[in-house]
């Protein structure tokens, strides 16, 4: 298995409170699969997406990713993780808007080492945009710059791709030609995706889909 | 609804305490340095006050001179309305005798007390009458508001203290004379016009406005801070602002209370900054003292009293302040569309901004070099000096942002690329606080060379006027004459000093007569000469100082006339810390101007082993230790001084250095909100948070070192200014320029300090924000 979490869990205390966003977790997936995390809004997907991810930590459970125990990791292997394992797609896109386009895409890839400028180019051309390496991601439309996104995310040769709502913040079309675009280029490579989204017609083109609620697994 | 519209504004401070810290901060701050500066003024000029309310120095046209009583009467018979002044020091403490029924300037003088008191009494300050030793018989009365450091009495009582006899300083000639007096003049007396150049006001003024000079430049730090501050709420505000109108509060209620909320908190932060104020003026002021009681002799108390208009004046400041800082902000509310994006943006990086800039920067070229061109007088200088630093701090994004841009093209890494890129963002952000400190370290560059130029020109100055080994005092010309003769045998030479105070070409004047001796030539640097400046002087020509070539535009090869005749101007010397003008010529010509002018006052050139054989010489042959000076002992007393004069620049320095370090603190602070957006995608992608933490120091580093070589040259042209323009317009003479790398290396070091300092707690808390701070900055954006 690539990928195996069990019993994962996970709290916030705010104010306070305690809040229980994650508990007692546990699914596994495949090498080069893909699968759809799906929810109500709050029930932990991102949650569960960013311990994957070492973005955060677990207080409970474990991640074995590639034979890795993520949750044992420190902050700086956790980093470690992030610019050579994982790549993450953001809702947002979360560009660096004081690098050029071309500068953004290749990022990641020279951040771990991994870049490959042919794959760079391969890459900026399926997305659609290699006529626009030059500019600045504020001079890009949503979809435009989500594509460029994922060009950075792919370019870095990550094994599994953390896709957080990919297609959340763009309209109807351009979310489809997008995802058509992931999917494809995931695929091509072999990498193994983990997506989290709201909608189960998306969840319906991933080759596995699991459902939170309340951050259990349905 | 004006309860619930003010809540909400306020609400905003209380969610972000750091942002009203910075606000307050920065306006008390400068209005602390302000009004401080401001108190030490103020307390100075009352006392100056008091003093001529005593004496009346400047006001009066006065006769100087070998005078006695009978020059009194003989005037007064001739018509002439003129009042007796003695003066003296004992234990420190400066007596001055006048004569109660003719005096003109008695004001300070406690008449209605006059006749409480039965029999003789002196006046003063209590403080200063406990340091004079009086007969049981004499009285002491204590006057409130009197002049510090002087008590005055009758001239009766003041001769005898003195052992004066029948001789006095100076005679005060009345404004209003009698008609058909005879004039003082055809009399043989010379008169020294009214507002000469010992009037100690005059004298303190350039004093007191590098220290105004000083607080405002604070001041401005200190706005510049209120104005980041201001600028930041109010485009974090914008959301809320938005939302207020949306629901019918009308934009000129919103304002209006907007305005109110800034005048309650710059009142509270100027109360702040006037007590602030206090304490700096308190532990300024002693040295403030020291300075002006070394540099012009002018008495001032060494504590502070404070007034109620004081207060009041410090709180108006920091309104005005705040108000100044904040126009910009409200003028941009009052455009702004209803349905105007509600994000909060980077509030500097606007093109209006950049372009009002721009404009703002050739204004200050043109005028700087309008200035330069055509201006004229003291205040000129200063206008010329607040062009160059407000164009320099306006030109200071610009500069940051080339070199960044050239830093990036020139990197290769991805992080080092990804580092100059996001430092060149930040630039606009920091760009006030940078500014602040580009103002800061340029005027510590600045005073710092000036003081040291003035502080290396004066060294030598003092090797050079001060050459012979020894000084001796006579106090009568007989004495004079029998040293004389007495102590030729015993050194080398004898150069007596002889001078006469006149007037010349409308200048007050002193003239001097020196003995033909290599003494002079080998010692005396001259600023400009003819050829053989010294052979000209022995054949009849005369050197001036600086100050006089200046005022009268009389240079090398001018003529002058003195006493009716006709000199040529052989050279001209600098004069350092010399109010008047002043002329050499040789002892000889010196005779047949001022025939009845013989020296009291002698140079002794000699063997510096027999220095103490000759003294003892002296004392033996009956001079007192008053009579014989030693001149390494004056040099020493002269060095004193001098590095007590710039003490208080010295606490001023570093007092705006402090301010520009709290302004890139502040700002790095507030700053550091808005950076976590920008910051956790990087660390999204495998950065850890100490890494980020320790780019975030290096950042700090480098806009410090950027703004550091920015500061440098300014603050060279800066002392330039200070030097060529102000001081020849504050002083009459130019100092010369020296560089002192050093110094300028440990200011760029202390700012590289402070820099990292600043940066220190904003870094320490982004290493230690937890992921799942970092990942509300994802979650935030749905």
């Amino acid at each position: 298995m690539f990928l195996e979490v069990s019993n994962l869990a996970k709290s916030y205390v705010t104010a306070q409170i305690r809040t229980d966003v994650l508990r007692d977790v546990s699914f596994g997936l495949e090498q080069g699969k893909s699968l759809a995390l799906t929810g109500e809004s709050g029930c932990g997907k991102s949650t569960l997406l960013h311990l994957i991810g070492g973005l955060d930590v677990a207080d409970a459970g474990t991640i074995l990713l590639d034979g890795l125990d993520v949750t044992g990791l420190n902050d700086k292997a956790r980093a470690k993780l992030r610019r050579e394992t994982v790549g993450v797609v953001f809702q947002q896109f979360n560009l660096i808007p004081s690098l050029t386009v071309g500068a953004n895409l290749v990022f990641q890839a020279r951040l771990n080492g991994s870049y490959d400028p042919d794959f760079a180019k391969l890459l900026a051309s399926r997305l659609g945009i290699d006529g626009h390496l030059d500019k600045f991601p504020d001079q890009l439309s949503g979809g435009q710059q989500q594509r460029v996104a994922i060009a950075r995310t792919l370019a870095a040769k990550p094994k599994l791709v953390l896709a957080d709502e990919p297609t959340g913040n763009l309209d109807e079309g351009t979310a489809g030609e997008v995802l058509a675009l992931l999917l494809g280029l995931v695929r091509d490579a072999g990498t193994t995706l983990l997506m989290v989204t709201h909608s189960q017609k998306i969840a319906d083109q991933l080759d596995q889909s699991i459902k939170l609620s309340s951050g259990r697994i349905l | 609804m004006i309860r619930a519209v003010f809540s909400a504004l306020l609400s905003h401070w209380l969610k972000s305490p750091l942002q009203a810290l910075a606000l307050l901060g920065g306006l008390a701050l400068a209005t602390a340095l302000w009004s401080g500066v401001q108190a030490i003024n103020a307390e100075a000029r009352q006392s100056y006050a008091r003093a001529a309310a005593t004496v009346s120095e400047g006001d009066y046209a006065q006769i100087r001179g070998a005078l006695t009583l009978s020059d009194f009467v003989a005037l007064r018979r001739a018509g002439v309305l003129v009042s007796p002044i003695i003066e003296g020091r004992l234990n420190g403490v400066r007596i001055i005798g006048v004569d109660v029924l003719t005096s003109p300037t008695l004001t300070a003088f406690p008449t209605e007390n006059l006749g409480e008191i039965e029999g003789p009494a002196f006046y003063g300050t209590a403080e200063a009458l406990a340091l004079v030793d009086l007969a049981p018989d004499i009285g002491k009365v204590t006057v409130e508001g009197a002049a510090p450091n002087t008590v005055y009495a009758d001239i009766s009582l003041v001769a005898d203290l003195l052992d004066r006899g029948t001789e006095i300083d100076r005679l005060i000639l009345l404004k209003d004379q009698p008609v058909g007096a005879a004039s003082p003049e055809k009399l043989g007396y010379k008169v020294t016009p009214a507002q000469a150049g010992t009037d100690l006001a005059k004298l303190t003024d350039s004093f007191h406005l590098n220290l105004t000079a000083f607080g405002l430049l604070s001041f401005a730090v200190g706005i510049f801070i209120v104005h980041s501050a201001i600028g930041l709420a109010f485009e974090q505000r914008k959301p809320m602002i938005r939302t207020l109108r949306a629901v019918g509060v009308p934009l000129q209620t919103l304002i209006g209370l907007m305005v109110t909320e800034l005048v309650g908190l710059a009142t509270v932060a100027g109360g702040i900054g006037v007590f602030l104020g206090y304490l700096v003026a308190a532990a300024l002021l002693p040295d403030v003292a020291a300075t002006l009681r070394g540099l012009y002799g002018a008495s001032i108390e060494g504590t502070l009293s404070l007034s109620p208009i004081w207060w009041l004046g410090g709180v108006v400041v920091s309104i005005v302040g705040a108000l100044i800082a904040s126009l910009g902000v409200f003028l941009k509310l009052w455009q702004m569309p209803l349905l105007a994006a509600a994000q909060a943006r980077n509030w500097q990086t606007n093109g209006p901004l950049r372009r009002f800039r721009l404009g703002a920067v050739i204004l200050c070229a043109c005028l700087g070099l309008g200035i330069l061109l055509f201006g004229k007088g003291l205040v000129a200088g200063f206008v010329l000096l607040g062009a160059l630093l407000i164009g320099a701090a306006l030109l200071l994004p610009s500069v940051l942002a080339l070199v960044l841009s050239l830093g990036q093209r020139t990197a290769s890494g991805v992080l080092t690329q990804w580092f100059w890129a996001d430092t060149r963002q930040q630039a606009s952000g920091l760009s006030l606080a940078l500014s602040a400190l580009l103002l800061a370290m340029a005027a510590n560059v600045g005073v710092a060379t000036m003081v040291s130029s003035f502080r290396v020109t004066f060294v030598q100055f003092l090797d050079q006027r001060l050459a012979p080994e020894l000084y001796i005092y006579a106090e009568t010309e007989d004495e004079a004459e029998s040293i004389e003769r007495f102590v030729e045998p015993l050194v080398d030479v004898v150069l007596p000093l002889v001078y006469q105070d006149t007037v010349v070409s409308g200048v007050p004047t002193e003239i001097y007569g020196a003995k033909n001796h290599s003494t002079y030539p080998d010692n005396w640097r001259l600023i400009e000469a003819s050829q053989d400046p010294w052979g000209q002087v022995a054949g009849g020509s005369v050197l001036v100082n600086e100050q006089f070539a200046r005022r009268t535009d009389q240079w090398t090869g001018a003529e002058i006339e003195i006493e009716g005749r006709t000199f040529t101007v052989a050279g001209v010397y600098g004069d350092y810390g010399n109010p008047v003008g002043q002329i050499v010529m040789t002892q000889t010509v010196f005779s047949e101007v001022y025939p009845d002018n013989r020296a009291l006052r002698f140079g002794l050139r000699v063997d510096p082993d027999k220095v103490q054989d000759v003294s003892d010489a002296l004392r033996d042959f009956g001079l007192s230790d008053d009579q014989i000076i030693n001149q390494a002992a004056i040099k020493s007393l002269s060095k004193g001084i001098f590095e007590q004069t710039f003490v208080v620049t010295d606490a001023l320095n570093i007092l705006t250095l402090a301010v520009a370090g709290f302004a890139i603190l502040m700002s790095l602070l507030t700053l550091a909100t808005m950076r976590l957006p920008q910051l956790a995608p990087i660390w999204a992608l495998g950065l850890t948070r100490k890494r980020l933490a320790r780019f975030e120091i290096l950042r700090a580093l480098i806009f410090a070192l950027i703004t550091s070589a920015a500061a440098i040259p300014l603050g060279l042209v800066l002392a330039w200014v200070l030097l060529a323009v102000v001081n020849v317009e504050a002083f009459g003479w130019k100092l010369p320029l020296y560089f002192f790398p050093l110094d300028y290396l440990k200011l760029v070091i202390e700012a590289l300090i402070a820099a990292v300092i600043a940066s220190l707690i904003p870094a320490m808390r982004l290493g230690k924000t937890s992921p799942s701070q970092m990942l509300k900055v994802f979650a935030n954006e749905r």
